[in-house]
């Protein structure tokens, strides 16, 4: 599946090796990503796939490999770090939207601060992304005055109000309720439609099989298998996969 | 099986309420506490009359002879000899009433310190006003970078053709609150750079915050007073001889950071990682990232600490008087030197005791209102 053409490549990860410690996270990772691509990184929990994921835009720091984003390679220069990060959003598992700003606050820090755009036009843009995640109307609250599929939502907003090029999920379903989980699906099925590239840590098969592209598998910080949806469900080949599968495919 | 109807909202049952309830619950409730209960009332019954015969009902109250509308009211000012031992004699601290605010300050200069605290009571108006308008923010960091430099010029002089009151006629209260305000006003910013330095992955700075901290907090106050009072001045040989206050100050700030340094860092091991991951995530670099994600919210959880210790060092500043600074405490002993009125520091004592319990209270009520304020959760 991995493509030869270089310069459609927006990420491209290379012997990537990360240790915890003495404790090996990652090894020996090689991925490439398309522009516009949507993928989805699976796997049982302590497999490396938030690890890798959270390499890309250097919340986590490697000791060995190379990651290119945008052309940009990752070092521990600041600069790069940031210019990297104002074109790389992240989706937490827990939201971690700031709780002593509002949620329109939320959405134009980073606009603000960041981008250099003015407060009005930041919070124009914030709205109408609100709108778009459907909760035009809290944009005066506070983040614990919503319930988790809204506050999850708002960082989904927030994440897109910095017009990023590529979009980092962290397990974004995985601490919320039953019932909201596919409010913010819904969500994230919109955004695949409009061509952002995305990098989806989750659990959700079933959101994996409508709009993923390729799916990855990891095991023990190393990647077992990764194919098209279709391949990847119905003719899976290492025997992990399989067991993995049937795990969470038969209830 | 079955299916159920969805219930209709109900109120809670009515609970039987009443002072008769409420007493049974808080005071009487067990044996023991019927006998904790009897044993304060006890107490109380013990303190209460004396305490109030020898402030009020024994007291005199003569401050001498005034007139409102032309009415004439009072009589002579009671003295130290007709006063009597048995009750307090207020007229004592009626007469040195400016001794306790003012020390010795020039008496026709005293409209200065006056307009100083007018400015204060101002300040509180003006935060009050200015909350929630558009550009509140510059306008209080403008009023809060101003106001301790037209107070400083106003008490000081020396400037504007205001005549110069050096500092060792600045005593009483007015001392006091000079003292703790530039205590608690200066080493605040100064504690939360500490506070971040002692976090810093940078292990230099991180280190030499640490031993500053615990370098501070493992000496008692009062070394430090002595240090910067007297043996400080000894490394100065060639004639510098700054300031005794200003070395008191620079000696309270040094040490008052260190506590809020501290007060400050435990406010910051509060904020999950993912506060930070999030910031760092959009890009924000570490002083963006310590200014409007961090901060704020490490701050909040802090105010109650934060007032405590800001109410700690106000105490400690009495402490001044040992390096021969005139405060409101060292005033007692003072007045009551005056051969008028020998042997009323008792009076003086409750006085003070009185002033800075109001001034303390208020703090504390204070802080309570800036947590409900600052408050996000759950409102509306």
């Amino acid at each position: 599946m991995t493509t030869e053409n270089n310069n459609t490549n927006i990420i491209e990860i290379s012997n990537l090796n990360k240790w915890y410690g003495e404790f090996q996270a990652l090894k020996n990772i090689n991925l490439n990503i398309k522009e516009g691509e949507i993928i989805v990184v699976c796997g049982p929990s302590g497999s490396g796939k938030s690890t890798l994921i959270r390499c890309v835009n250097f919340l986590e720091k490697f000791q060995e490999g190379e990651v290119v984003v945008d052309g940009i390679q990752l070092t521990d220069d600041a600069q790069k770090i940031r210019s990297i990060r104002s074109e790389v959003s992240m989706v937490f598992q827990h939201f971690n939207l700031f709780p002593h700003l509002s949620i329109v606050d939320n959405l134009t820090l980073g606009p603000i601060w960041v981008h250099n755009e003015t407060k009005s036009e930041a919070r124009e843009k914030a709205l109408k992304l609100l709108d778009r995640v459907g909760i035009r109307d809290q944009a005066e609250k506070y983040p614990n005055q919503l319930s988790g599929g809204q506050q999850q939502r708002v960082a989904i907003a927030r994440a897109l109000c910095t017009s990023p090029k590529i979009m980092l999920f962290d397990e974004p379903t995985s601490a919320l309720d039953p019932e909201m989980i596919s409010e913010v699906l819904d969500v994230m099925v919109e955004l695949a439609k409009e061509g952002i590239t995305m990098i989806c840590v989750t659990h959700e098969m079933g959101f994996a099989r409508k709009v993923a592209q390729r799916i990855i598998f990891m095991d023990e910080g190393q990647i077992i298998e990764e194919n098209d949806p279709e391949t990847f469900f119905h003719h899976p080949e290492s025997d992990r996969l399989k067991l993995f599968l049937d795990q969470i495919l038969t209830h | 099986m079955a299916v159920y109807e969805q219930q209709e909202l109900r109120k809670p049952p009515i609970s039987q309420v009443g002072i008769v309830r409420w007493l049974r619950v808080n005071l009487f409730s067990s044996r023991v506490n019927i006998g904790l209960t009897l044993a304060a009332l006890y107490m109380l019954y013990i303190i209460i009359p004396p305490l109030l015969n020898w402030t009020i009902f024994d007291a005199n109250f003569n401050f001498g002879e005034f007139s409102i509308f032309g009415f004439e009211f009072g009589e002579v000012m009671a003295t130290n000899t007709n006063c009597g031992r048995s009750a307090a004699c207020w007229p004592f601290i009626y007469e040195k009433f400016d001794m306790f605010i003012y020390g010795f300050y020039p008496r026709d200069l005293v409209w200065r310190v006056d307009s100083v605290f007018a400015m204060t009571a101002m300040l509180f108006v003006i935060v009050r006003l200015v909350r929630n308008r558009k550009g509140s923010a510059k306008i209080l960091l403008t009023t809060f970078v101003v106001f301790p430099i037209v107070s400083f010029y106003l008490i000081a002089g020396g400037v504007f053709g205001l005549e110069e009151v050096k500092t060792h006629q600045w005593g009483g209260l007015t001392l006091t609150l000079v003292i703790a305000s530039v205590g608690i006003l200066v080493s605040f910013p100064i504690g939360i750079l500490l506070a971040l330095g002692r976090q810093s992955n940078l292990r230099v700075i991180s280190f030499f915050s640490t031993i500053y901290i615990e370098f501070i907090r493992a000496v008692p106050l009062i070394t430090i007073l002595f240090m910067a009072s007297f043996v400080l001045p000894l490394f100065f040989t060639g004639g510098v001889d700054f300031d005794k206050l200003l070395r008191a100050l620079i000696a309270i700030t040094l040490f008052q950071a260190a506590y809020f340094a501290e007060v400050v860092r435990g406010g910051l091991q509060a904020i999950p990682t993912g506060q930070y991951e999030a910031a760092d995530a959009i890009g924000l670099n570490y002083v963006q990232k310590n200014a409007l994600i961090i901060l704020p919210q490490a701050l909040k959880i802090s105010i109650p600490n934060l007032v405590g210790s800001s109410i700690s060092l106000f105490k400690d500043t009495t402490l001044v008087l040992i390096i021969g600074l005139m405060d409101m405490l060292a005033m007692v002993n003072m007045t009551a030197n005056d051969i008028n009125w020998l042997g009323r520091e008792t009076e003086g004592f409750v006085f003070v005791t009185m002033t800075m319990w109001i001034f303390l209270y208020s703090m504390s009520r204070y802080s309570r209102k800036l947590e409900v304020r600052f408050s996000t959760d759950h409102k509306n």
